[in-house]
Order: C-alpha cells, then structure tokens, then sequence
C-alpha cells in the first residue's frame, strides 16, 4: 500500500488547466520527485498535496485515508517553501517552535525539539537571532528545521534550494538527502532541475504541461525516456527523424535517417514496434556517440565531419556532420581533433532509444 | 481504518516516527466543509451588523424618504426641488466648482511634481515637504486663515490698500474665484502627491528605451511617461472631485452667491425643510457616486502591468544652468511662501489682541491671552477633550472593524461576498459627510426598526458614529493596503505548520500589519479631530469638538481666539502625523 497515493487530480485556474488527471504514489520512506519546466503543474501538484489548494476533480488519500478537502492545518505535512517564508516578525526559535506551539506542546518540550531541530539543521545556537540576519543559506536551513520540528508524516519541498548559488546549493543538496534518510521521512520534491532530482530522488515523475509523462527511476528516465518530450527534457539528446524500412525482418529494426540517409539498426521489442514507413526519433546521448577511427565490424558506424568544438571543462562538446545529419559527441580529450577533420562516429544500438513522436 | 505494515521498510519507518505518527491520527478529523468555522461566523456577523445599522439601512432610509410625501410613495420631492431655481442652480454650481477644481489642481500639482521629482536644486526636500502641507490643514482651520490673509479685510487686501491709498478694499473674497482659489490651495496635494508617486513608480530605463529609439524628449513624455501616469492621474482627479463635491467651509465662509449643494442641504434643514434636506441629500449621493463608478471604470482600462524594476531607478537631473536654476529656486521659494502664509497668517492672528486688529494691516498688539482663555476656560477647554475622545473612540473603533473586515477578505472565499464587503465599506467614504450626516440624522433621529425608542441624535454618541462611518474607510485601505504587501506563503506556511485559521490572523498576519493599520488609524483620528462638516449638522451643544467651536468664535469676531483652537489643532496634527509617518518608515 502506498503511504500518499494521488488519483486523477485535475485543477483549473480560471479557464487555464494547471494540472491535468495526475495519478502516482509515493511509497512509505521514499524520497520522490516531480519534475518538469516551468509551468508545469508541479508546483500546484505539490500545493494540492498540502492542502492549500483544491483539486476540481480526484482524489489524495494519505495511509488509505482521503484526505482530499482536508485543511492544510489538519495534515501536520511540513513544508519547505521556494522563498523560504520565515516570519519575519518572529526568531528563529520562534519560527521553528511555530508548528509545535499551535499543536500546543509544552514548554520544555517545545525548547528541547526547537533544539534538536536546529543541531539536526547544523545551526545549534541561532535560536536568539533574527531570520533576517541570517544569510540564505541559512534562512533555508531554518525553514527545513520548522518544517521537520513537527515530527511531519509526510515532507514537501518547493523547489527550495532555487534561490541558493551554486555550490551552496550542491552542498545543501547532500545534507537534505543524508537528513531526510537518517530521520526515515517520505518525502516529496519539487524542482525543475534535472541534476538536483537525479541526485536526490529515489523516484520522479516528469511533469510537462500539466501532466505526468513518465514516473520512474532517473536511471531509467535518462536511458529509457518513453517519450519525445522526457527525452528533450532530461539532459541533451541527439534526436534523429527516421522512417522504420520495410525490408528489416530481423530482431534488430532497421531505420533511414531523414537527413543523410543512413540507415541506423536498433533492436525493436515487439511492444514498441513502429509501423514500418512511419516516421519517428531515434534519440542518442551525445556522451554515447563513440568518436572512433576503427571501423571494425560494429553497427551503425557513420563517417563525419567535425564541425564545431566547444571546450567545456572536464569534457568538450563536438559537433558533427554525417552527410547533412548534424550530431553533437561529448569527449573527454578532444586534443587531437581540428575543425574539418573527417571520422568515424558509432552509434551503440543498445544506446539508442525509439522514441513515440507526438 | 487498519494500516498495513507489511514491509520491513514500513516498519522501520512507523517506529522511528512514533511520536509523530500518534499525533497525526488524533488530529484527523472527517474532511469537512471549510466555510462555517465560528470565529469567522462571529465576524460576518459582526460586520453585517455594522454594515446594516450605519451603510445599508441609514442610506435606504434616507432614499425611500426623498420617494414619499405624507406617507405616500411619490416623486414629488423631486418635482418641488428640481422646479426650483436655486436647487438646480446648487447642482450646477456644486459639479461646475468641482470640474474647474480638478482642471486647477492638475494645472499646479503636475508640473510641481515633474520639477521635484526630476530635477533637483538647493533646498527641494524642503520645499517637497512643504508643497504637501495642506494635506494636513483641516478644511475650516484652512478656511479661517485664508480669510485672515486673503479676506476683503485681510492682511493682504489692507497692505495693498495703505499702500495704494485706496478707498476700499481692492477686492472681495467671495464666490467663484475665492473657492476655486481655496480649492486649488487645499486640493492640489493630490495631485501633486499621487503624481509624485507615480513617477517613482515609473521605470526609468523605459524612458532611456524611447531616447535611445530616437524619441524627442516631448515625445517621451506624451508616449511614454503620460499613458503610465493615467492610473494616479485619475485617482487625483477623482479624489479632488470627490473633495470638492463634498466642500463644505469655504461654500459657507466666502462662497457669497456660488451656493454649493453640501450649503444648500445645511441651510435647507436650518430651515426645518427636512423633505428638501433629504432630497438633496439622495442628489448629491448620487452625483458623487456616479463620478466614483465613472472614475473607476476608466481606471480599470488603464492599468499597466508593472514591469520587472531591475537596477535604473532615474536619478534626478540637477539643473546647472544659472538662469533655470535661478528660475527653479525663485518659484520654489515662492511657491513654498504662498503654501505657509495662510499658516503663518493663523500663527500671527491667534497671538493678536482681541478687537485690537480692526483697519490696519496687521495687528497691533500682541498676547498670550487667546491661549490662555482657551485653556483655563472650562467651557473653552472642554473641546479639546471633546474631539480627542471622540475622535479616538471613532478611530480605535474602526481599527477593531478593519482587522475584522481585513479577517474575512483575507481568506479564500466567496469572491462575490468579498466585492460586496469592499463595495458597502466604500460607500461612506464615497458620500459627503454631509450625505453621512442627514442619513444618520434623519434614521436615527425618531424612534426607527433597528433602534427601537432608542434615538442617536441627540446624544453623545452622534458624533463618533458619524466620524467611524466618515473615516473607517480609512482604516480599512491602509490595512488591506498592508495585507497586499504581505507574503501570501507566510499564511500557508501557518498553515502547514498546523496552525488554524484563527492562529495565522493572530499570530502571523496581524503582527505583521500593526504597524500600517496604526498609521492609517492615526490619519483617521487626525482627520476626525478637525471634522466640521458632518459635525455642524448633528453636534450636541454639551459635547461640541474643536471645529464648531472655531467657527462660533469666527461668528463672535473673536479672531484671536479662533485663531489660537486652528494653532492648537495643527499642532496636534503635526504631531501624530510625524508618529504615523514613523511608524510607514518602520515597516519599511
């Protein structure tokens, strides 16, 4: 039985469509991840699990209890938000004893758990400061130590380390998750960086204009992307037009590239089987395209030419042409390569995914 | 319900948040419907009452009133008043004053706003200070010293008079000109003001877009800048026209044969023609609250999306040419003389002799006397103690009502119910306090359905109600103007935190907003402290505030003393405005 189990949620402002039949569970102790651009619903998906919006339609029921129109107030979900919303008026005692002084705990006991709140969040000692003395950073980890000082059934994050710099957040990023395990919370994530959900998610839904695309592992998101607009969105993807021939009878499908006319063998499960004739994308990771010079007998080995290269730290980013057919390889050491050179490129069969084409 | 915990995960889980776990399930409730908790039933019902006894039921009564003669519903009234030269005359008088008011206003208050918020020269904080002064000049306070300075027998007639050797005085201040002059003096703040606001407000780099396109600077401001002052503009404009629809002082005081409606109703029910009284009374509301929807409409079609506002915030152009300088700082000057010789005048005035100030050009000798008649006089005194409590009880009052409108319109909820809140809060503010006054009278002034034998007028309590009704408004925008401005998530982390409804307005939204209400209460009471207009129709001669006493004073040609309750008052007012501006800055 899932611990949070969403059903058909749908939600309109005004005439707009924010969320649109969202279904997924979230298992007991799992740290799960809705992501997606902008706009995406996410957010609002989140908010109808806390209780401060209502679904139009479907239904949230938490340890198979509905739970749909029940007051936030009424969940005891703690919530970590994008800006943070500290009161202002209130220190950081104040703000984390907020949740346990409306649950009217004792004072003892409220100082103990404001405690152990703020030593578990690495600030032991800021109860006396005001929150707007803090810096980010630190404001943020005061936010997630309110949101956990209330023992919460169910943890909600709002893109909540968005308006961290860089390497803040990176390191913010590994003590979440390291906290989030060592208390054994569930925990729901909402963010729109791909990274930050790989890095922290056990599972994640892919959310694009209001709907769920995908749920699954980001391992299996990445590599297996179900769809053109998964593939697009998580990481960068060459993505090929190409026709299903008619001719390819064996295990491995055959496909003709719309530019360059290669023809590209990949094996086709019968499930996903594509009408033969009928256009579709064959997607590549551009770290997945071998730069190679030997042409012993592999499949799909295109000759290239070598187009652009960008210098990007640890890696470079080169651009191909295979006969009109454009690809982007990731190196590690493009020190040998010039603009214009010509090569071999392979694309591993095993590497390339069909994607369905919306 | 049983929980299954089948999995060995599941069970590492339930134990670790034990606690967590039992406290959840006794707060679970049934989901049920979140509109009827009770303290929000205790405020609706608090604010229909209020809403029913002062807006709904005095304005009803005083619309089905104008409709019925001898008991019999009938437009008669309005047939009788409106064959009336003199009643149309008033309505004309009273729109015509108004328009040329907002024409005036926008004339001076515009282009003193473009000087002191684009260009900078010597002195121009004191000078923008000063140019908002009359804001805070009671209407009959105003009224008086102009009278002293610009009067027929004025400071200012006199002198040119001994000057020139003049046999009489070289003019009179009465009708036409001396409103729209006093109008112009006291009303074009909002203009000036709310333009000022305006342009702050305007991003700076949209104007640096235009140049850089190769606009002309007068095209700028044609394209640029005017279209996204429209919104302040006509809030200008509508506040000057509501002002001045409802003037009241200076109508009465020089106004000579220009017989505005709000004098009209005054003398009408001085008369004893109540049926006359009521009927203009309906008239006048009608005019000031179909210029309100008329006004807002066109609003509503001119708002503008704030743009993002990063970095270019226009730094004022100091102005370095000699003779432009020169130009600028002489008209700073003078116009800033213009704006604090009536004040001064009143200065002047109250320390005068009384009787010793008859032809000359100022008066001749000098004392403490007035001040002190005013305080060791009880009769004088008690005035003071008049308005300063009445005005407080009103003013505490509507602090009280605003945090309870603010608690309902807060909360997601029916937004019809919401519109109809704002739009009855509004209606007071949008009437006349002459329109306030009559309709309270004339509901609570017999034995009425929502008082029983129980009769207002008369008693002490008149007054108050009609300054809370006049000025709660007030109250009512400042804290929602606060509330805007709060952070909507604070509420919803509240809540998440488990903190119900009750507890977030106590403990996060009113905590947060103390300080604007506080400001817009402090306004309230100031204004009430000096309310003339609602106050001379239904005073009680026991309990008389500052304002009529001023003006019985005037009648007894006590200049002085009169003078000396203006001093005091704008003293008091300077005072708690300097609080209450404080108090804005803190919250910043």
């Amino acid at each position: 039985m899932p611990l949070l189990s969403l059903k058909n949620l749908s939600k309109r402002f005004d005439k707009t469509p924010a969320v649109t039949d969202v279904s997924l569970d979230v298992e007991r102790g799992e740290f799960f991840g809705l992501l997606g651009p902008s706009g995406c619903g996410k957010t609002t998906t989140l908010r109808m699990i806390a209780g401060l919006e209502q679904p139009d339609s479907g239904a949230i029921s938490f340890e198979d209890i509905a739970i749909t129109n029940l007051p936030a107030e009424k969940r005891g979900f703690g919530m970590v938000f994008q800006n943070y919303a500290l009161f202002p008026h209130l220190n950081v005692l104040e703000n984390v004893a907020f949740g346990l002084r409306a649950r009217h705990k004792s004072k003892k006991e409220i100082i103990e758990r404001v405690k152990s709140a703020l030593e578990l969040v690495q600030l032991p000692g800021y109860e006396k400061r005001r929150v707007d003395e803090l810096s980010g950073g630190q404001q943020q980890r005061v936010a997630i130590a309110r949101a956990i000082a209330i023992e919460p059934a169910l943890l909600l994050f709002d893109e909540p380390l968005s308006n961290l710099d860089v390497t803040l957040r990176e390191e913010t990023r590994g003590e979440l998750r390291e906290l989030v395990t060592r208390l054994g919370l569930t925990a729901v994530y909402v963010t729109h960086d791909q990274e930050e959900a790989f890095a922290l998610c056990d599972r994640i839904s892919v959310m694009v204009g209001g709907r769920i695309l995908q749920t699954g592992r980001p391992r299996d998101l990445y590599e297996h992307p179900a769809q053109l607009s998964v593939g697009k969105f998580l990481g960068r993807n060459n993505l090929i037009r190409a026709m299903r021939l008619s001719s390819s009878k064996s295990e491995l499908g055959e496909f003709k590239t719309l530019e360059g006319g290669h023809v590209i063998r990949i094996p086709v499960a019968d499930k996903n089987l594509v009408p033969l004739n009928q256009p579709c994308i064959l997607a590549i990771r551009p770290e997945h395209v071998l730069v190679t010079n030997s042409t012993d007998k592999l499949e799909n080995v295109l000759p290239v030419t070598v187009r652009e290269i960008n210098f990007a730290g640890a890696t470079s980013s080169i651009k191909l042409d295979a006969e009109g057919l454009v690809l982007e390889a990731l190196a590690l050491d493009a020190n040998g390569l010039s603009v214009g050179d010509t090569l071999t490129v392979v694309l591993p069969p095993e590497r390339i995914a069909l994607l369905k084409n919306e | 319900m049983s929980r299954k915990v089948d999995t060995a995960e599941g069970k590492r889980d339930t134990e670790t948040r034990g606690r967590g776990d039992t406290e959840r399930i006794t707060n679970r409730v049934p989901a049920s419907p979140r509109l009827f908790s009770s303290p929000r039933l205790f405020l609706l019902f608090i604010a229909a009452l209020v809403l029913l006894y002062g807006v709904i039921y005095p304005n009803i009564h005083v619309v089905v009133a104008s409709f019925q003669q001898n008991g019999n519903w009938s437009v008669s009234n309005y047939v009788q008043a409106l064959s009336r030269v003199i009643v149309l005359e008033s309505i004309l008088a009273s729109v015509g004053v108004s328009v040329f008011t907002v024409l005036l206003c926008a004339t001076v208050g515009i282009p003193l706003a473009f000087l002191f918020e684009r260009y900078s020269f010597p002195a121009r904080r004191v000078f923008a200070l000063l140019a908002a002064l009359p804001l805070v000049l009671p209407p009959l306070v105003g009224t008086v010293a102009f009278i002293f300075l610009c009067g027929e027998s004025g400071i200012l007639a006199r002198l040119i008079q001994s000057t020139f050797h003049l046999e009489h005085s070289p003019w009179s201040l009465r009708g036409w000109p001396a409103l729209l002059l006093f109008h112009t003096y006291t009303m074009y703040p909002f203009f000036y003001v709310l333009t000022g606001a305006g342009l702050t407000r305007i991003d700076a780099a949209l104007a640096e877009a235009a140049r850089s396109l190769g606009a002309s600077r007068t095209r700028v401001v044609t394209l640029i800048l005017l279209p996204q002052l429209t919104p302040s503009l006509i809030a200008a404009a509508l506040l000057t026209f509501m002002t001045s629809m409802a003037s009241f002082s200076a109508p009465l005081l020089f106004g000579g044969g220009v017989r505005m409606l709000t004098l009209e109703i005054y003398t009408a029910r001085q008369r004893g023609d109540a049926s006359l009284a009521i009927t203009e009374t309906v008239i006048l509301a009608a005019i000031s609250l179909s210029a309100l929807f008329f006004f807002q409409r066109y609003e509503g079609t001119r708002k503008f999306a704030a743009a993002a506002m990063k970095g270019s915030t226009k730094k004022r152009q100091p102005i370095a040419r000699g003779g432009a300088r020169s130009l600028a700082i002489a008209c700073g000057v003078f116009f800033s003389l213009l704006l604090v010789l009536p004040v001064a005048t009143l200065l002047l005035v109250s320390f005068a002799r009384e009787g010793n100030w008859t032809t000359q050009t100022l008066p001749t000798a000098y004392t403490f006397a007035n001040y002190v008649k005013i305080f060791s006089d009880s009769r004088a005194s008690e005035v003071f103690l008049n308005s300063l409590s009445m005005s407080a009880i009103a003013a505490v009052a509507a602090l009280l009502w605003s945090f309870c409108v603010a608690a309902l319109l807060a909360r997601k909820g029916s937004r019809k119910l919401k519109r109809l809140l704002s739009w009855l809060i509004l209606v007071p503010w949008a009437l006349p306090g002459t329109v306030v006054a009559v309709s309270i009278a004339e509901s609570y002034g017999q034995p009425s359905l929502l008082l029983g034998s129980f009769i207002l007028v008369g008693t002490f309590w008149i007054l108050p109600v009609v300054y809370f009704l006049r000025f709660m408004p007030l109250v009512v925008r400042a804290v929602q103007a606060s509330m805007e401005q709060l952070d909507a998530t604070l509420e919803e982390a509240a809540a998440s935190l488990g903190a119900g409804w009750w507890q977030r307005f106590t403990r996060v939204t009113l905590p947060l907003i103390w300080p604007g209400a506080i400001a817009g209460t402090l306004l309230a009471f100031v204004i009430a402290l000096g309310e003339y207009v609602a106050s001379v129709l239904v005073f009680v001669p026991t309990n008389r505030p500052i304002s009529i006493a001023i003006a019985s004073e005037l009648r007894d040609f006590n200049l002085g003393t009169a003078a000396a309750y203006g001093v005091v008052l704008m003293l008091m007012i300077g005072v708690i405005m300097t609080v209450a501006a404080r108090l804005e800055r803190s919250r910043a």
